[in-house]
Order: C-alpha cells, then structure tokens, then sequence
C-alpha cells in the first residue's frame, strides 16, 4: 500500500492553498484548480500532505492508500 | 434458463462489456454486485442523451422483453428483488412501450418500477443517473463509494446498459458459445450501432465487431455523395478522416491506431461539403455547455476549448499553444469522464482537420457552415 493526494474535484473551489503547502506534488492549472501529481507519497512529505490536507477550507483534499499495483 | 449463480459465469465467459460507452466487463459488475453484504438493486440504463446515438431507444421499442429479461435475470443472479428501468422525460415513446412491458411482466418475487429522469448529455452516466433516481440533480457524484459499492438509496447497485441486458438475456439463453461465434476473442461479439449523417439509410444496425468500416456504411446504403471526415464512437469519440477508415474496422484494438474507441458505437459521416471545423466547434459548445458544471476543470477547460475551436474556426487567432495546454489541463480532472471524452473530440477536431485549421487562419473555407451534427433531439 502507498499512499497518493487526491482532490474531490467536486468539492474543490480553487482556492490553491494546497499548492502553496505541497508543491512537491501540486500544481495549479490555468483557472487555479490544483493538478495532483498521482506519485506516491514519500515518507518526507507525508507531513506536509497532511498540512495541505487540514488546510483546505472546502475539505476537497485527500489522502488516499492504493495498492501498488493498481491499474487505472 | 441458468441458475442464478451459473449467469455470471455464463457473462464472464462470453466476454461481455458494457454497452453504453464505458466498456466495462459485465461479468466482474455482476461478481463485484453479487458479493455485496446488503440486498442490491438493479437499474436498467436507458438514458440515452448522446444527440448521435439512438441504438437504446431503438432497442427498448423494437424489444422491450429482451431488456426486461436481461434485467430480470442479473437482478436473479445478485440476488436483487427490484429493478428500476431509467428512461429520460424526453422518450416518450419508449416510456409508453415499457411501461406497458412492465404491466405483463409475471417475474416472481421481482418488484419494477419505471423512473423518467431529466434529459441530458450526462444524466446516463451511472453515479449522475443515482443521484437523479434519488430526486436530485442528475450529476455526477465523486467515487468512491462506485455504485456498486453504495448506490441506490445506499444499496449496492448494478446499474448496466439497456443493451448489456439484453445481450445478457441472449447470453443466458444461447450460451457463451454462440455470443463468442462473431467478434474477437478480446472483443467477442454483436454491437448496434447507430449510423448517421451523409448515408443512404440512416438508423440502428446490428453487426459483428471487427466489421470492416466500409461494409458497415454499406449497410446504412453507403456515403452519400463525397466523405469529408467519419467521426467514430459519437461525441466523446475521434474524427477519422476518409482515407484512414478504409482500413479500420468496428473495434477497440484497430480504432486505437487512429486514436479512436467504439465507445456507443455511433458513427456519423460527414460530407465534404461540410467544414469539419465549424462542425467540431458547434460539437464542442455543445460539450461545454452540457458538463454538470460542478469541476473547475471542466467547467472552465471545456467552456475554454470550445472557445478556441470557435476562434479558430472564424479565423480570428491561431490559439492552437493554447487549446493544447488546456487539453492535458482537462483530461482526468472531472468527478467523471466527461472532460476526458470532450477532450478526445477536441483533440481529434484539432488533428484531423488541422488543414481546415490553416485555410480559415488565410480567412478561407473549404465548406459549408451551418449544423450538419445535430447537437439537439432529432430522433
């Protein structure tokens, strides 16, 4: 199991917080919605996601665990 | 008929994929619903807002039973005891055929109820038509949980493609066998298809996959005068240009040389006499104004595509840098596969027509402008 960020594109307004708290795996596309690197998560900046994750006002940021092997 | 438990290793075995654009294997969404704790509850997807595809609705007038059957035997093989059919306000034709279907239904121990959900370009898309079930809006909800997993007023919920079921019908009754003597061994087989746009006979046609592209417009009467561009696999498919689809058949693994999928299996054929520019830019408003409007990404990437097809089809700037960045800025940032289809069409518009592209840059056309591709209810 490794863990990836994930962004409930739904719930997400845009505000980019997340992409001033993890730039290590977020970066925002033209309109300011965060695009997610989908690499898992290194133990060093399991911290930093975790900040970004509390931070976000709409609650739109997730860490997700995935089985390593997983197609899609 | 088959025992319950024995359907799905029938649909397993035949191969069977979802029907209604998505591709998925039946057999492991019947598994995948049939292991589920609580009680599941089928739906039968006839929501078919694709303004070029109109197999579905063909196959719920002409056939209603085999879908009801279909339905009826997966809800057997979960272990479901209801089965909601979904049809949009605008059938109505269709919502007088099965409902009247549903009155001689005599299944045992099966509870029907027929739902007439609000039109629209994403209302079939499976999380979209739950949430419409349940009285709200017909958009998409983020997953997990899959429908499977929680749908229906919280129940696991198969939700399959009126024409999966009725191929799922046919399965049980045929055999594994006999569905796998036309088709591939990947991509076993019949389909329908809906052929439309410059042919002799435009409609609904049943053929193998893997059938040659031509004898498929063969058998909708053949071009009509001068091709310009074959658009395969509907709105969310790829444009194909004339020559390129000599050589392809109905079938993921050709169509993906040419960047294309069978995706509804519908197939519109453009005439020459049409720009395929203006067409695509009409498509891709189209596109835009018919996302669920909930992700930033695609609310603004589509309304920002379909801006750029436009200014390039007036030949106002070439915003090709642009559209390309705004391309991967879409695919894969949706709650569902909305941008993503969008996308591919766009994509497709930009390469396949990128000469029509240059003539309007020089404030030139090589066609007539004007909606060939219907973007509204025609059917």
């Amino acid at each position: 199991m490794s863990t990836v960020v994930r962004v409930n594109p739904i719930a997400c307004d845009g505000s980019g917080l997340c992409a001033e708290l993890l730039p290590e795996r977020i970066r925002l596309d033209d309109w300011g919605y965060p695009i997610v690197d989908p690499r898992p998560l290194t133990p060093e900046l399991r911290e930093h996601a975790e900040r970004a994750v509390a931070a976000c006002p709409k609650l739109a940021l997730l860490l997700q665990k995935e089985a390593a092997a997983r197609g899609t | 008929m088959p025992s319950a438990r024995g359907l799905i290793e029938l649909v397993t075995d035949s191969g069977l994929r979802g029907r209604g654009g998505g591709g998925f294997p039946t057999g492991r969404k019947l598994a995948a619903v049939a292991a589920a704790r609580r009680r599941p509850i089928v739906v039968a997807n006839g929501a078919e807002g694709e303004p070029v595809s109109f197999k579905d609705k063909l196959l719920l007038r002409r056939a209603p039973h085999l879908v009801l059957d279909g339905a009826a035997l997966a809800a057997a093989a979960v272990g479901a005891r209801e089965v909601v059919v979904a049809l949009d306000r605008m059938a109505g034709e269709e919502i007088g055929v099965v409902s009247d279907a549903l009155d001689e239904r005599r299944d045992r121990g099966l509870g029907w109820r027929l739902a007439v959900v609000p039109p629209g370009f994403v209302t079939g898309e499976e999380t979209a038509l739950l949430s419409a079930l349940q009285g709200r809006d017909p958009k998409p909800t983020f997953t997990p949980p899959r429908p499977y997993e929680r749908g229906l007023n919280g129940a696991p919920t198969l939700v399959q493609n009126v024409e999966t079921l009725a191929h799922v019908a046919l399965v049980a009754r045929h055999g594994p066998h006999w569905f796998r003597a036309v088709g591939t061994a990947r991509e076993p087989g019949s389909a329908l298809f809906t052929i439309s746009g410059a042919v002799g006979r435009p409609g609904v046609y049943e053929a193998s996959f893997g059938t040659p592209m031509r004898a498929l417009v063969e058998r909708a009467g053949g071009v009509r005068g001068a091709p310009g561009a074959f658009l395969v696999g509907g709105f969310f498919g790829s444009w194909i240009d004339p020559v390129a689809v000599q050589d392809l058949s109905m079938l993921d693994a050709d169509l993906e040389r040419a960047g294309a999928a069978v995706g509804a299996g519908a197939l519109v054929v453009l005439p020459a006499a049409a720009c395929g520019l203006d067409q695509s830019a009409r498509v891709a408003r189209y596109l835009a104004e018919e996302s669920a409007g909930q992700c930033g990404p695609c609310v603004n990437g589509l309304g920002a595509l379909a801006g750029a097809l436009e200014t390039l089809a007036a030949g106002h700037a070439d915003c090709r840098p642009d559209a390309l960045r705004w391309l991967e800025q879409v695919r894969g940032r949706g709650a569902c596969r909305h941008p993503d289809g969008a996308a591919r069409f766009f994509e497709s518009s930009l390469e396949v027509f990128a000469g029509e592209v240059e003539l309007h840059l020089q404030g030139r056309c090589s066609g007539r402008r004007g909606e060939f591709i219907p973007t509204g209810r025609t059917w």
